[in-house]
C-alpha cells in the first residue's frame, strides 16, 4: 500500500514491521506537499524537509533499539497554528502573531513527540479559530480537497484539509464551537472533540477557554482513538484539566452496540437541515439498528438558543484573552505611534481581521458595566439550562446522534459577507461546547454535488468510549474515501 | 433593527477593546453589533430567573502548587520575540 494512503495506525505499523522507514513516511508527505498544497493551502508553516529528516532518523533508532514502541512512532503530523511549538512559528492565522515563535511546546504536542510523531507543519486556521471556514486567515483560505472551489470549514480547515489531501498522515485540531467537527464533516474524515478538561490546553492559545479542547483529526475511528489515548491526561499546567478514570479509548475499538441507546432529537432535523444531509446521517441510525442499537426520537429543546449564549460567552472570553497581544513582548507592532496607547490601539487595529475585531468588540460590550447581567450572566444561565437539557437527554440514552453541519461545504466566498447566517452553521456543534460533552464526527456519504457528509456522535461527560464504539461499529460497514485529487501523483 | 449603537457606545467599547477603528469601520461595527444584540436578544424569551450561572460545566477549584521554581532562565529567547528590546529588555515607548 502506498503510505500516504495508510491511516496512522497502518504506517505505525509498518514502520515498526521496517518495511518502511520514518525517513520514507517523511518523504512521502513532503512529496505530497510539494504536489498539492499549492491548491489546497493546509499549511501556514512547512518545516523543512532536512529538519524533519533528522527528526525522523532520530526516531527510527529508537524505534529500532525498543526505547520507542507506540503506534504512531515515525508516523508524520501536522498541528494546528493554534498550539505552541518550540522554535517554530506559531501564527494563529493572524497579523499579530505573524513572526512568534514559541519558547515552549504545548502539552498535547509534546505527548505526539514523547510518543515519536514526526511534526511536519502547522496548519492554516480561520482567525484565533474565529470563523467556520478557515477563511478568515492572514494567510489566505485552504481549500477543500474534494472540491477547491469549496471552503474545507473551519476554524480546523488546514488540519481536516490536510488528511483529506493525505498531506500528512494525522492531525491535531482544536473544538471551540464545532471547528474539529465541522470541517471533519465537509472533508471527509473523523474528528473528536474530547470532554473538557480530557486534553491538557497548556500552550493552546486561549480562544473561549471554558469552551476550547484540542483533539485529533483522522482518516478512520482506530486512528482517533489512538492519538486520544496519547495525547490526554491531567496535566498540572492547566487549571482546569480533569483527572478521569479512563483514558484507554483504544479499548473502545470493537464492533458492538448491542443494546446501545440511540436518541434522535427532532430538534435536530427540522428546517434547515439539507435533505441529503439528513438521509445520510438517518442511514447511520439504520445501520446502528441493523447492529442491536435502539434507536429512538426524542425532543432534546433549547437548540435555538444555543448560538446567541455561545457568542456572548465565546466572545466575552476572547475580548479577555485577546488583551495579550498588544505588540510589546511578541508579535506584530504598528511602524509609527504616539506613545504607549497609541501603539496598543494602532498595533491591535493592524494585527486583527475585521472578524477578530468584531468579537473582540461584542465581548468587551457584553463584559461592560450596565450590560453584564443582562447578557453575560444571562448567557451563563442559559447555558446551565442547556446542560440540564443534556442531562435529561442522557438519563434515557447512550448517545445522541445527529448531523454535524446542516449542509456540505459552502462555496468559498458565499459566508463571510452575512456572519450571523454563518454562525448558523454551528447550530448542531455548538451546545455541545457549552455543555462541556464529547462528540465526533464520522464520515457517512457523499452528496449529489461529490462532497462528504459527516455525522456527529455526542456523548455524555467522559463518555469517548461509547460514542468511540458505535462509531468503530458503523466504520466497519464502509470503505474509506478519500477525494479524488488523494488519488493523483502518488507513488 | 431593535438595538441602535450610538457613536458614544462604540467609541466607548473601541476603548475597552483598546481598538482604532476608521470612520468606515465604526459605522460598519454599529451595524454589525446591532445586528447581534438584535439576535442574542432570542435569549430572552427564556425564563432564567432563578438559574445560577454557569461558568463551568464541572466544579472548577483553584490549583495551588508550592512556590518552588521549576523554570529556567529564558530571558534571550523570549526576548528574541520582542518588536524592540533594549538591554536584555521589552522596550515600549516613553510612558511618563
Amino acid at each position: 500500500m502506498k503510505i500516504n494512503h495508510m491511516t496512522a495506525v497502518e504506517l505505525g505499523k509498518a514502520i515498526k514491521a521496517g518495511k518502511v522507514t520514518a525517513a520514507d513516511a517523511v518523504n512521502a508527505f513532503y512529496d505530497r506537499i510539494g504536489l498539492v498544497e499549492q491548491d489546497i493551502n493546509s499549511y501556514v508553516t512547512v518545516i523543512d524537509r532536512e529538519t524533519a529528516l533528522r527528526k525522523a532518523e532520530e526516531i527510527q533508532a529508537k524505534i529500532e533499539n525498543g526505547t520507542l514502541t507506540g503506534p504512531l512512532a515515525g508516523v508524520p503530523v501536522a498541528i494546528k497554528d493554534n498550539m505552541c511549538t518550540a522554535g517554530v512559528r506559531t501564527t494563529c492565522s493572524s497579523k499579530i502573531l505573524y513572526n512568534f515563535e514559541p519558547t515552549y511546546t504545548a502539552t498535547a504536542v509534546e505527548k505526539l513527540e514523547r510518543a515519536g510523531a514526526v511534526i511536519i507543519g502547522k496548519t492554516n486556521m480561520d482567525e484565533f479559530a474565529m470563523g467556520s471556514t478557515t477563511e478568515t486567515s492572514y494567510f489566505g483560505e485552504t481549500k477543500n480537497p474534494w472540491n477547491p472551489a469549496h471552503v474545507p470549514g473551519g476554524s480546523s480547515g488546514g488540519s481536516c484539509a490536510a488528511v483529506a489531501a493525505e498531506e500528512c498522515a494525522y492531525a491535531l485540531g482544536s473544538d471551540t464551537g464545532g471547528s474539529i467537527r465541522q470541517p471533519s464533516s465537509f472533508c471527509g474524515v473523523t474528528g473528536i472533540k474530547p470532554t473538557y478538561g480530557t486534553v491538557s490546553r497548556y500552550g493552546l492559545i486561549a480562544y473561549g477557554s471554558s469552551l476550547d479542547q484540542i483533539g485529533p483529526v483522522a482518516k478512520d475511528v482506530t486512528d482517533a482513538a489512538t492519538i486520544l489515548e496519547i495525547i490526554a491526561g491531567y496535566d498540572p499546567k492547566d487549571s482546569t484539566s480533569v483527572k478521569r478514570k479512563d483514558y484507554d479509548f483504544t479499548a473502545a475499538l470493537t464492533e458492538d452496540v448491542e443494546g446501545m441507546k440511540i436518541g434522535i432529537p427532532r430538534d435536530y432535523f427540522g428546517e434547515g437541515l439539507n435533505p441529503e444531509v439528513k438521509e445520510a446521517v438517518l442511514q447511520v441510525a439504520n445501520v446502528l439498528e441493523e447492529k442491536g442499537a435502539v434507536v429512538e426520537e426524542f425532543d432534546l429543546g433549547l437548540v435555538e438558543y444555543a448560538i446567541p449564549a455561545y457568542y456572548v460567552i465565546a466572545s466575552a472570553e476572547a475580548s479577555s484573552n485577546l488583551e495579550r497581544f498588544d505588540g510589546v513582548k511578541y508579535g506584530y507592532r504598528t511602524e509609527t505611534y504616539n506613545g504607549l496607547h497609541d501603539m496598543y490601539k494602532k498595533t491591535r487595529s493592524e494585527g486583527f481581521g475585521a472578524e477578530v475585531k468584531r468579537r473582540i468588540m461584542l465581548g468587551s460590550f457584553v463584559l461592560s458595566s450596565g450590560y453584564y447581567d443582562a447578557y453575560y450572566l444571562r448567557a451563563l444561565r442559559t447555558k446551565a439550562l442547556i446542560k440540564q437539557a443534556f442531562d435529561a437527554a442522557f438519563e434515557k440514552f447512550d448517545m445522541i446522534l445527529g448531523p454535524a453541519a446542516p449542509t456540505t461545504a459552502p462555496k468559498l466566498g458565499e459566508s463571510l459577507a452575512d456572519p450571523i447566517q454563518m454562525y448558523l452553521g454551528d447550530i448542531y456543534t455548538i451546545s455541545v461546547n457549552l455543555a462541556g460533552l464529547p462528540g465526533m464526527t464520522v464520515p457517512c456519504g457523499i452528496d449529489s454535488k461529490g462532497l462528504p457528509i459527516g455525522a456527529q456522535l455526542i456523548g455524555n461527560c467522559f463518555e469517548e468510549k461509547k460514542l468511540i464504539r458505535a462509531a468503530y461499529t458503523f466504520e466497519r460497514t464502509r470503505t474509506y474515501q478519500r477525494p479524488a485529487m488523494a488519488e493523483e501523483g502518488v507513488d | 433593527m431593535a438595538n441602535i449603537i450610538s457613536d458614544e457606545t462604540i467609541d466607548y467599547v473601541g476603548i475597552l477593546a483598546k481598538l482604532d477603528l476608521s470612520a468606515e469601520e465604526k459605522e460598519q461595527a454599529k451595524t454589525d453589533m446591532g445586528r447581534m444584540l438584535d439576535y442574542i436578544d432570542k435569549l430572552n424569551e427564556l425564563d432564567v430567573s432563578g438559574v445560577e450561572p454557569m461558568s463551568h460545566v464541572f466544579p472548577v477549584h483553584n490549583v495551588f502548587r508550592e512556590d518552588v521554581v521549576t523554570n529556567g532562565d529564558d530571558r534571550e529567547n523570549m526576548l528574541a520575540n520582542a518588536p524592540e528590546q533594549k538591554q536584555g529588555q521589552y522596550q515600549v515607548p516613553k510612558t511618563v
